[in-house]
């Protein structure tokens, strides 16, 4: 009973404490100056280059030191259409020439922190470095830009983008927060791997210090270009990798925020704890969580054998109790939930597996299995040893499947032997796989699900997808747009069932209340320059 | 010496008594009051590993959300964990599994421990002084450091536990086997042996092992705890048995740091199952060792 009780007390003070948060950022404050930013961060810096990069480890300490050209909205980061300018003037430029060219005038007062001015030669050889790298130089987003034919920098504060053809994707691919402004200068003398080790920026906070398994540092940067900001006097980003440790950090004010994510009960243990000192902010996460059978292993190269693991999936009922313990939630398609692209509940349900009717689902997966002589199926699923959200779903998983007669072995590896297996060796069954990115674009974010594309894990040929996606690039009008993402989706979770999708991840981000400015994204890679923040102490 | 030694009328006598199990069981009870407790909590836990699904109502791996979390109570005498599993039931089964890693490391463990230590002791020589020093090697990491070093190297799952355990368990035992089968080798009738042209398996096998028993049951029965005590700390590091077959120290994983607060019953009876059962072999065999011990006998 006393355990009820404490239940109750977190549900209210959860309550509270979010309605608390919601009324205070619904009025007016004015952003106080000054004050050291504590957060953690669970996980170490691989390296300095946001080019390279694909980790929050990297960009959550990193991040604050470098500008964009385009970032999302600050005060409006849960949209996934609202864009502003950071180091180009003016608001985001629209394309002409039938939508195939853009041109971003840049600001003339934005400075690297060791005192250069930037211009447009910046601009184009930092994005040329990501669309354009040189033969043994990696660029993790290279393909976010297969539409631009040329970019260019006619005089010191316009660059020119020049698109083989109109995407609504080119813009949420510029905004997205790896792409780091950096000085030419420090690019042709230096090489295209110094910023792996070193920084020079023209963010809002300078970097101070790294020591490697322990702390970040950043310092407020006078001469930033958004005048008035920023509001603290500096950050310390505190490298925690165990959740229990980033808690208690929290708990004990000895940090007041960390930015990716924290499963229910320790929002409510927290909030329990601390009551009106702790404010919740939740989102949808543009992470999708999958599972991928190895089609080129029997009998998961049969369609009928894989639509059935797809088919006894309960994702609704998955999505009422998973979301109680774990950090997902929202039943979904391909395209994150409610983006305009993103498929209706009618819709959804139309799909294999996403019938609010299960025993009807298991029905048919039990006599697709049969049909394909794989009753009772034993199978070893590979997953990421990570709690959250993969070993969770991951065991859920397993029990689903367990209800259609298949007997299915968990392997959790660590994080690099479980992505050799999926990328070198290529020995698993099905796997756990996972889709997160940045800046809410569709069109690219289902590049996922291609077997051309480099995080396809499937291991299938599908032309009729590659069609339909590179139709669906193209194609200007918003309707047919659309029309062409269900038919994708329908190949791809469907007619195929190459992937399964489980549910879409859920971000809350309880954080000390006297935090202020900084508002959750759907992304964990976002809105991280901490520009808006301040401290209402 | 128990090989070369007629039966004296006081041995029969004993042999007498002992025929009888109940007065065998009291007079354990009476000398080795702890011990005699540590061996029924093993009997108990082997009952429920054998038995288990006549034991409890519940499936061990089946999700039931809709008790997800539910404290101790009527239903479930331990509570639930976040998959709505019942914990008691977990825990009985996670008796198979603890067992099961536990004798089966400590067996092939300690048997392989044991030819080796006494061949090295037999033989002698070059081939003692080399296998010493590669036993040297192997014991100068700690247990769990070689364990997770073996399972690192060979993955997760229950058959890599059981190597990664059997692996630092083979030099500890050759060496204390291999003490003792020192003092034997310098015996009369192993010496007798030699010259009756016995071969030298049949030495080892049957004059020098069973001189052997005493120290090396002892390791056996120290052994089983110490394998259940790994096999737990590799699974709630992640590296042993994964889910959703149940084991403690993976349930005390999935519990511990999440719902230490909210649910503290997830981590508490996992915890409790793998002190007891570890403090049960301990005690058993310490009590083993000292009737087996004629010196500690005698007191």
């Amino acid at each position: 009973m006393r355990f009820n009780g404490l239940k109750k007390a977190a549900m209210a003070g959860l309550g509270a404490a979010i309605g608390a948060g919601f009324a205070l950022t619904a009025a007016a404050e004015t952003p106080k100056m000054g004050g050291i930013l504590d957060f953690v961060v669970a996980g170490q810096i691989p390296s300095y280059d946001g080019h390279l990069e694909t980790t929050f480890a990297m960009i959550h300490p990193i991040r604050p030191f470098y500008s964009l050209l385009i970032r999302v909205n600050p005060d409006n980061p849960s949209s996934p259409t609202d864009f502003v300018c950071d180091v180009c003037e003016g608001a985001v430029p629209n394309p002409t020439d039938d939508g195939k060219t853009y041109v971003f005038k840049i600001r003339t007062d934005v400075t690297f922190h060791n005192g250069a001015p930037l211009s447009s030669k910046d601009v184009k050889a930092s994005f040329d470095k990501i669309a354009f790298p040189p033969e043994g130089i990696a660029s993790a987003r290279r393909t976010f830009f297969k539409m631009v034919d040329s970019i260019t920098a006619p005089d010191d504060t316009t660059v020119v983008f020049k698109l083989k053809y109109a995407s609504g994707a080119f813009i949420p691919a510029v905004a997205t927060p790896f792409n780091f402004i950096y000085s030419k200068d420090d690019l042709d003398k230096h090489g295209y791997h110094w910023h792996e080790k070193n920084i020079n920026g023209s963010g809002a906070f300078m970097f101070v210090q790294h020591q490697p398994g322990a702390f970040t540092e950043g310092k407020r940067y006078p001469g930033y270009h958004l005048k008035g900001k920023p509001y603290l006097d500096g950050f310390k980003a505190i490298e925690a990798p165990k959740m229990a440790i980033r808690l208690q950090a929290i708990r004990g004010d000895r940090a007041a925020i960390e930015f990716r994510g924290f499963p229910p009960k320790a929002r409510d243990d927290l909030v329990a704890a601390l009551g009106d000192k702790i404010t919740v902010q939740e989102s949808d996460w543009n992470c999708g969580l999958y599972f991928t059978p190895n089609h080129t292993r029997k009998p998961f190269d049969d369609v009928r054998v894989r639509k059935a693991l797809t088919l006894a999936v309960d994702r609704w009922g998955g999505s009422k109790y998973l979301s109680q313990i774990a950090i997902v939630k929202t039943v979904g398609g391909i395209a994150f939930p409610n983006h305009p692209l993103a498929a209706t509940k009618e819709e959804l349900q139309q799909l294999a597996g996403y019938s609010t009717d299960i025993k009807a689902s298991r029905a048919e997966a039990m006599r697709l299995l049969k049909e394909a002589g794989a009753e009772g199926l034993e199978f070893t699923l590979l997953n990421r040893a990570v709690d959250q959200p993969y070993k969770v779903v991951g065991t859920w998983l397993i029990d689903q499947w367990r209800q259609v007669g298949l007997k299915v072995k968990q392997d959790a590896k660590p994080t690099g032997p479980f992505f050799d297996s999926l990328r070198k060796s290529k020995d698993f069954d099905v796997s756990m796989d996972f889709n997160c990115q940045s800046v809410v674009n569709p069109l690219v974010d289902v590049s996922k699900f291609l077997g051309s594309a480099g995080n396809n894990y499937g291991q299938y040929k599908d032309p009729l997808m590659e069609d339909l996606y590179d139709k669906m690039n193209r194609e200007g009008d918003p309707k047919k747009v659309r029309q062409y993402m269900r038919q994708y989706e329908k190949q791809a979770l469907d007619e195929q069932a190459h992937m399964g999708l489980t549910l879409w991840w859920y971000k809350i981000n309880p954080h000390r209340s006297y935090v202020k400015g900084w508002k959750i994204a759907p992304s964990h890679y976002l809105n991280q320059s901490l520009d808006n923040v301040w401290l209402d102490k | 010496m128990t090989v070369s030694q007629m039966p004296g009328p006081g041995m029969l006598d004993d042999v007498a008594v002992q025929r009888s199990w109940h007065g065998a069981a009291w007079k354990l009870i009476r000398r080795q009051p702890l011990g005699a407790a540590g061996l029924a909590v093993v009997l108990v836990m082997i009952f429920m590993a054998v038995f288990a699904e006549a034991i409890t109502p519940f499936e061990p791996e089946a999700n039931s959300f809709e008790f997800m979390l539910a404290p101790p109570d009527g239903q479930f005498w331990l509570g639930t964990d976040q998959f709505g599993r019942d914990i008691w039931t977990r825990i009985i089964f996670g008796a198979r599994t603890a067992l099961y890693v536990g004798f089966v490391a400590a067996f092939i463990g300690a048997g392989a421990g044991l030819v080796l230590g006494v061949g090295s002791a037999y033989f002698g020589g070059l081939f003692d002084l080399l296998f010493q020093r590669v036993m040297d090697v192997f014991m100068a990491f700690p247990l769990i450091i070689l364990a997770l070093a073996v399972v690192s190297i060979l993955g997760a799952g229950t058959s890599n536990v059981i190597i990664a355990i059997t692996i630092p368990f083979i030099p500890h035992c050759a060496r204390v086997v291999r003490s003792s089968a020192l003092a034997i080798r310098e015996i009369p009738y192993v010496d007798a042996a030699r010259a009756m042209g016995f071969s030298h398996r049949r030495i080892i096998l049957r004059h020098m092992v069973p001189n052997v028993m005493a120290p090396f049951l002892i390791m056996l029965t120290t052994f089983v705890g110490q394998a259940i005590l790994l096999e737990a700390s590799l699974s709630y590091l992640g590296l042993g048995v994964q889910e959703p077959t149940p084991a403690w120290g993976l349930m005390l994983q999935g519990g511990a740091e999440e719902f230490a607060e909210s649910a503290p019953w997830v981590a508490i009876f996992p915890g409790l199952a793998i002190t007891l059962a570890v403090f049960a072999f301990n005690l058993f065999g310490d009590a083993l060792r000292d009737v087996l011990d004629p010196k500690l006998r005698a007191r």
